[in-house]
């Protein structure tokens, strides 16, 4: 038996620790594009702000992949995927047979046409250690940083490089920041947090020009930079998947057990597109936990484990400069709001379920207690909602309830 | 394994648990050294209303949802004791997010804490078990 995964990154551990949980003899080999080891993606940014180094990065040590037996080609990408000859071929010009094969090949920034762009010599992206290596290298204390898109990605960038330039500006689209995760009261809150701290922001607003060293906004300001990160989003990486015939939607279409539409083939993580929980529809949930336990997931259906992964929702946890935002879920029906000085909190509720929520500041404590009612799919009349909305506390189930989670084994 | 369990109708609520506890993972093997005019951050939480009382503190569940959402690579399951690198942790609260039970908090030196059965303290076996009055949480095999 021969695993191959394709990519090695989360999801690429995940499903290793899949296999392994199920069969200790078939031979797996990774395959990965980027050089480095594999590395917790996420934490990028806390290598620009020094809280953490590539060493400590790394997201499974040598010793992990020595102890599953792995062989793990670094620096060498999968170019063409032959799904009837179960091979795929390498840009170094050999070729691996597979028996099961995984597609784990993440996402890539997307990168929308405009003017001018070409003229821009100091050009980055902000998804890979190079990146953040590279951004490093042309930093200087002097430099005026432009981001355009004010998601997770470009604001975690602007964090980690405060302090380190001159200045920092952000331009997007949406009237607001952070706008996939947070209502308008919640993006106006963690906005006037960064404001403070000296970022700039023009929203509601796109680059129209691009001259080397300024940008021209459709608003006809014109903010000058030295350095420009381009964060407006990411696309799932499905070429190889295409070729091959596993069904692509916007990404690469996977059931519950992370199976693609082709026989012996699986998905997991950014590149794979699967049923979400709340919304019952298929979504491109790119996130580290969701490409663990997709990872996790396939690697024990591989293996002979059909264990399917039905709990898949959207779900955030960052921080800027100290203050905490977790989101879940959707962010549809009726509506429960606590907001005091330095705490934010927005249930939504549908049908008797806990659907959706935004935590912020103080709010965040004890948050999986309500990210488990949406996982769960609890009934809220079954516990006690007024006391849990108020605080997350396990006093809020049927004492029964509470024996088994602290009195059983779980 | 043993794990800690909760009997809550034996609690009184007094909140010794939570100062065994900080002591024990102060790294000083002086209580009065270790607690006295210092803030306390204990890795357990007594929840409490009205007449019911209990300690809440890590299962060190099957499925660790905090180990497979955390983004650092920074929780590690050793023999079904879940235990966090410090040193790796970034304080993103990813586990917090996860965790069922809301058992991970962060540390006075803002790195995710919690309870690791005193294993990977000075202790070896769970102080606050040791420290219960009235037996209200246990320390065995279930």
């Amino acid at each position: 038996m021969h695993y191959l995964i394709i990519g090695n990154s989360i999801a690429a551990a995940a499903v290793i620790e899949g296999i392994r949980s199920q069969d200790q003899e078939g031979a797996i080999t990774v395959v990965g594009e980027e050089k480095q080891a594999c590395y917790a993606r996420p934490l990028i940014s806390y290598l620009l702000q020094g809280k953490t180094d590539e060493e400590r990065m790394r997201y499974r040590d040598q010793a992990f992949f020595d102890k599953h037996k792995v062989t793990v080609l670094t620096g060498t990408r999968a170019c063409h995927l032959d799904a009837e000859k179960k091979t795929v071929a390498l840009d170094d010009g050999t070729t691996l047979a597979y028996d099961k094969l995984v597609l784990a090949t993440g996402s890539s920034p997307f990168i929308p046409p405009m003017e001018g762009l070409e003229q821009v010599k100091n050009r980055f992206t902000f998804l890979t250690l190079d990146d953040a290596h590279e951004l490093t290298a042309a930093i200087k204390s002097e430099s005026r940083v432009l981001i355009l898109g004010a998601g997770l990605i470009g604001l975690k960038c602007a964090e980690g490089l405060f302090g380190r330039v001159r200045s920092i500006t952000v331009v997007d689209l949406a009237p607001r920041i952070l706008a996939s995760i947070l209502d308008e009261k919640g993006s106006a809150n963690v906005q006037a947090h960064l404001q403070q701290k000296g970022l700039t922001f023009h929203l509601s607003d796109r680059v129209k020009e691009f001259t080397a060293n300024e940008a021209l906004l459709e608003s006809g300001t014109i903010v000058g930079f030295d350095i420009l990160v381009v964060a407006v989003g990411v696309k799932p990486n499905t070429e190889l998947a295409k070729e091959a015939g596993p069904l692509v939607n916007r990404g690469i279409v996977v059931d519950h057990a992370m199976r693609t539409s082709v026989q012996d083939i699986w998905a997991a993580g950014d590149c794979a597109e699967a049923p979400e929980l709340v919304s019952g529809c298929n979504k491109v949930l790119p996130l580290l936990c969701n490409a663990y336990l997709q990872g996790e997931t396939a690697g024990k259906d591989m293996a002979g484990l059909t264990e399917p992964f039905k709990q898949a929702i959207a779900m955030n946890a960052i921080s800027f400069f100290g203050l905490h935002v977790i989101t879940a879920g959707l962010y549809e029906g009726e509506e429960k709001l606590f907001a005091q000085e330095g705490s934010y909190k927005r249930l939504f509720v549908k049908d008797n379920h806990l659907v959706g929520y935004i935590l912020i500041g103080k709010a965040v404590e004890r948050a999986g207690i309500y990210t488990a009612l949406i996982r769960n799919q609890t009934a809220l009349d079954t516990i006690d909602f007024d006391l849990i909305s108020r605080q997350p506390a396990l006093m809020a189930f049927a004492k029964s309830v509470r024996q088994q989670q602290l009195g059983g084994s779980v | 394994m043993k794990r800690v369990y909760v009997n809550e109708t034996w609690c009184l609520g007094c909140h010794l648990c939570e100062y065994y506890c900080a002591y024990a993972n102060s790294g000083l093997n002086d209580m009065v050294k270790a607690l006295k005019d210092k803030e306390i951050r204990p890795r357990l939480t007594i929840e409490q209303e009205g007449t019911i009382s209990f300690a809440v503190s890590c299962r060190h569940c099957t499925e660790p949802l905090c180990m497979k959402s955390c983004i650092a690579g920074a929780i590690s399951c050793k023999d079904g004791l879940i235990v966090i690198d410090q040193s790796k942790c970034v304080n993103c609260y990813s586990c917090i997010m996860a965790c069922p039970y809301g058992a991970l908090m962060p540390s006075v030196e803002q790195v995710m804490q919690k309870c690791e059965l005193c294993a990977t303290n000075s202790h070896g076996q769970p102080v606050c078990v040791q420290g219960c009055p009235n037996k209200a949480i246990v320390y065995e095999e279930r």
